[in-house]
């Protein structure tokens, strides 16, 4: 498959980890953002091709993994309604809210529905005028637009049903909470192509001069990421800090143009809380004002709903990359992908899921 | 309210109620929830050495002859979908299902629960389909039930097949059987029918020309067997793909499992998809495909047999059984590194970006 094969080439593998062994001259960390990317180095046990000098770090960048857990309990809440049709991407299904998950919702009778588009949810309220149809809106920056068109769309076409429960999140801010913090060890980062897809990197270039870091943006297949790691080190080696393109197939400088209008139409920036990490300011979306009735937070008064984390999970330490999964007591024990106690061993994209299914190879 | 379990007889339930109050989807996803389900609720109570034998179906002896004997039901939505429908897919189900115990599947039952309101255009089309399969097939469907549910309580229509086959001297398929140096041979391209079945389902439409491989096996099997007897273990890997069927096997034989990525036959369409839904084709349902672990010195005539038979065109050697790393499945990625093939915990979800 064209874009596909070509960067899943072993040659192509062996000669960007070859370039970063002869490149890497001391130690160097690097942060992949995206859960996707994540879960290729994983899949593919790239780390086992990197030299010794090389650290990755796993990022914030799965969605499922950052939603607070008090969001999770407010979607059960709405889902747990007679009236109400709730839909969502297939993986939040499975993420434990604090007492039980989406699925379980379902199980217990309700109507709980993945979808793969947000805009069936639409159609859906359309054909169901007797129920409430909300729409669980996670993501990045990726899934924001089409999620913003839904509700265009809803309000365009009078759909009066539908709403959605608004969780996005911000890569930009998270990149910029991580190094202000004094315990960071992250030394260059792996920018979300497909984030950077929407959005473009204009953002990028003031946190790689500000932090004097690499950014580089970068694919999601095991070449890209060689070849991204590989960009990173060359440049932390001549002491450089810029922002690079290694995903120049797919991401322009300025990103997506309508879909960046259509999100400043449909959303504002807020602050958001983030599962493991705490607030962080201005990074998060929330429709705005004039998309109110849309607000399933709302229309359902679920906005007191809140809720504390486990106490013995170290999902925000795994999600800051100040610790691998395998450091967690509970990694394997307590917590597995059947009873995940953090959102990080729920989705595949999660950095301890993606342990558990990848890793035993490497211990063994 | 409910009835509290009878524990006066030791009968407690031995899935913790704390833990699965109710029955999950995934307990029926073909994972390690499944996995549990069986093994601690029903293989601990209906106690057989011939259930022990964790089998596609039971094989046992009378009169002197060997017989199989497989049960499954078929609960697919949507009922018709690209390449075929629930009645061939319950038709061909069950003589794969005695085909992977080595037996010539002679009789099929069929069991019926419709729901209130069905169409009988559909009941009809259902049915001439189960007819043409099992004259396909070469098997007679010799007895029969229907239940007629409320409406709502049901989703349309239910079918349950059994079967029973004979064995011939000499075969011997089981998955004890599988033994180091084994070659492992898949018969074709994986993914279809989940993929087929996915892209006509409410809520996850695409475009797509894929179509289910829905096919009886036991034709290509007496193919195979007329090379060979040599033959250890068959495995046709429907529900929770070639990645759980291997799983299981390799825990079973308590042997380990290598395969090489490049090796696996896979469309360009299936593996669009998969990249588009986030899923990994090694977990998705086939339903006219065979693992077949060959004696390492019969597999090459094997294959050129598997190869000349229509459903095994693209048939491949995607690995072979080995002493390390016992129980596990380890795959050779295209990028040349190693990693574990694990079995799943659910059912596999579309991810989100």
């Amino acid at each position: 498959m064209r874009y596909i094969d070509e960067y899943r080439d072993a040659k192509a593998a062996k000669h960007f980890a070859e370039l970063i062994k002869k490149t890497a001259t001391q130690p160097w960390t690097i942060m992949e953002i995206c859960g996707g990317q994540t879960h290729t180095i994983l899949k593919y046990g790239i780390e086992d091709l990197l030299p010794d000098t090389i650290t990755l770090v796993h990022g914030p960048g799965c969605p499922v993994c950052v939603t607070p857990l008090e969001m999770i309990d407010k979607a059960i809440a709405i889902a747990s309604r007679d009236d109400v049709i709730f839909t969502s991407f297939g993986d939040m299904l499975r993420v434990p809210g604090s007492k039980h998950d989406l699925l379980s919702v379902k199980a217990n009778g309700y109507q709980v529905k993945m979808l793969y588009s947000p805009l069936d949810a639409v159609l859906l309220a359309e054909k169901n005028p007797d129920k409430k149809v909300v729409f669980f809106a996670v993501g990045f920056e990726t899934t924001a637009p089409p999620n913003a068109m839904a509700v265009a769309e809803a309000k365009r076409r009078n759909v009066t049903n539908f709403s959605i429960l608004c969780s996005h999140v911000l890569v930009p801010p998270a990149i910029e909470a991580l190094l202000s913090s004094p315990l960071t060890k992250i030394q260059g980062f792996l920018a979300a192509g497909h984030v950077c897809t929407v959005m473009g990197y204009d953002e990028y270039i003031p946190l790689a001069a500000k932090y004097k870091i690499p950014i580089v943006v970068t694919g999601f297949e095991p070449v890209d990421i060689l070849q991204g790691v590989y960009l990173a080190v060359k440049q932390l080696e001549e002491k450089k800090h810029e922002v690079e393109n290694q995903y120049s197939r797919v991401v322009q400088k300025e990103g997506n143009r309508p879909a960046k209008k259509l999100l400043s139409e449909v959303f504002d920036t807020v602050d958001r809380k983030w599962r493991g990490i705490g607030t962080i300011p201005k990074s998060g979306y929330q429709l705005k004002e004039s998309y109110a009735e849309f607000d399933a937070e709302k229309i359902f008064k679920v906005e007191n709903i809140s809720q504390p984390e486990s106490s013995i999970c170290i999902a925000g330490e795994v999600l800051q990359g100040l610790k691998k999964p395998v450091a967690c007591s509970a990694f394997g024990k307590e917590c597995t992908p059947e009873h995940p106690l953090g959102a990080p061993m729920v989705s595949s994209e999660g950095a301890c899921a993606a342990y558990f299914h990848y890793g035993k190879i490497n211990k063994n | 309210m409910n009835t509290p379990l009878d524990i006066s007889t030791g009968l407690s339930c031995p899935i913790p109620i704390s833990e699965y109050e109710k029955v999950l989807l995934a307990h029926g996803g073909g994972g390690t929830l499944s996995h549990q389900l069986i093994q601690k609720m029903f293989f601990s109570q209906f106690d057989s050495p011939l259930l022990h034998a964790e089998h596609d179906g039971a094989v046992f002896e009378a009169g002197g002859n060997r017989f199989a004997f497989s049960t499954d039901s078929y609960v697919v939505q949507p009922i018709f979908f690209p390449g075929g429908d629930i009645g061939d897919l319950a038709v061909n189900g069950t003589v794969n299902d005695l085909a992977m115990c080595g037996a010539k599947p002679l009789y099929i039952s069929a069991g019926f629960i419709l729901e209130e309101g069905f169409p009988m255009e559909d009941l009809w089309k259902v049915v001439l389909s189960m007819k043409r399969a099992a004259e396909k097939a070469d098997v007679q469907i010799v007895t029969g039930d229907t239940k007629v549910v409320d409406k709502g309580k049901g989703d349309k229509i239910f079918i349950n097949t059994s079967g029973i086959g004979t064995i011939e001297k000499g075969i011997n398929i089981s998955p004890l059987n599988a033994k180091v140096g084994d070659a492992i041979l898949l018969n074709g391209r994986i993914a279809d029918h989940g993929i087929a079945i996915m892209s006509a389902r409410e809520g996850l439409t695409f475009e797509t020309t894929v179509e289910s491989d829905t096919a009886a096996l036991n034709g290509l099997v007496e193919a195979m067997f007329s090379v060979t007897k040599n033959i250890h273990v068959l495995r046709d890997p429907t529900r929770g793909g070639i990645a759980s069927a291997l799983n299981e096997i390799a825990m079973t034989a308590d042997i380990g499992i290598y395969i090489e990525e490049d090796k696996i036959p896979i469309t360009e369409d299936v593996k669009g998809a998969c990249e588009i839904l986030g899923l990994d084709p090694l977990y998705i349902a086939n339903e006219g495909k065979l693992l077949a672990f060959v004696a390492q010195e019969d597999a090459e005539k094997v294959l050129n047999s598997v190869r000349a038979h229509p459903l095994g065109k693209n048939a491949q050697i995607i690995g072979k059984v080995v002493s390390e790393h016992p129980k596990n499945v380890v795959m050779k990625t295209s990028i040349g590194s190693l990693r574990i093939v694990d079995m799943l915990s659910g059912e596999q979800l579309p991810r989100i970006c």
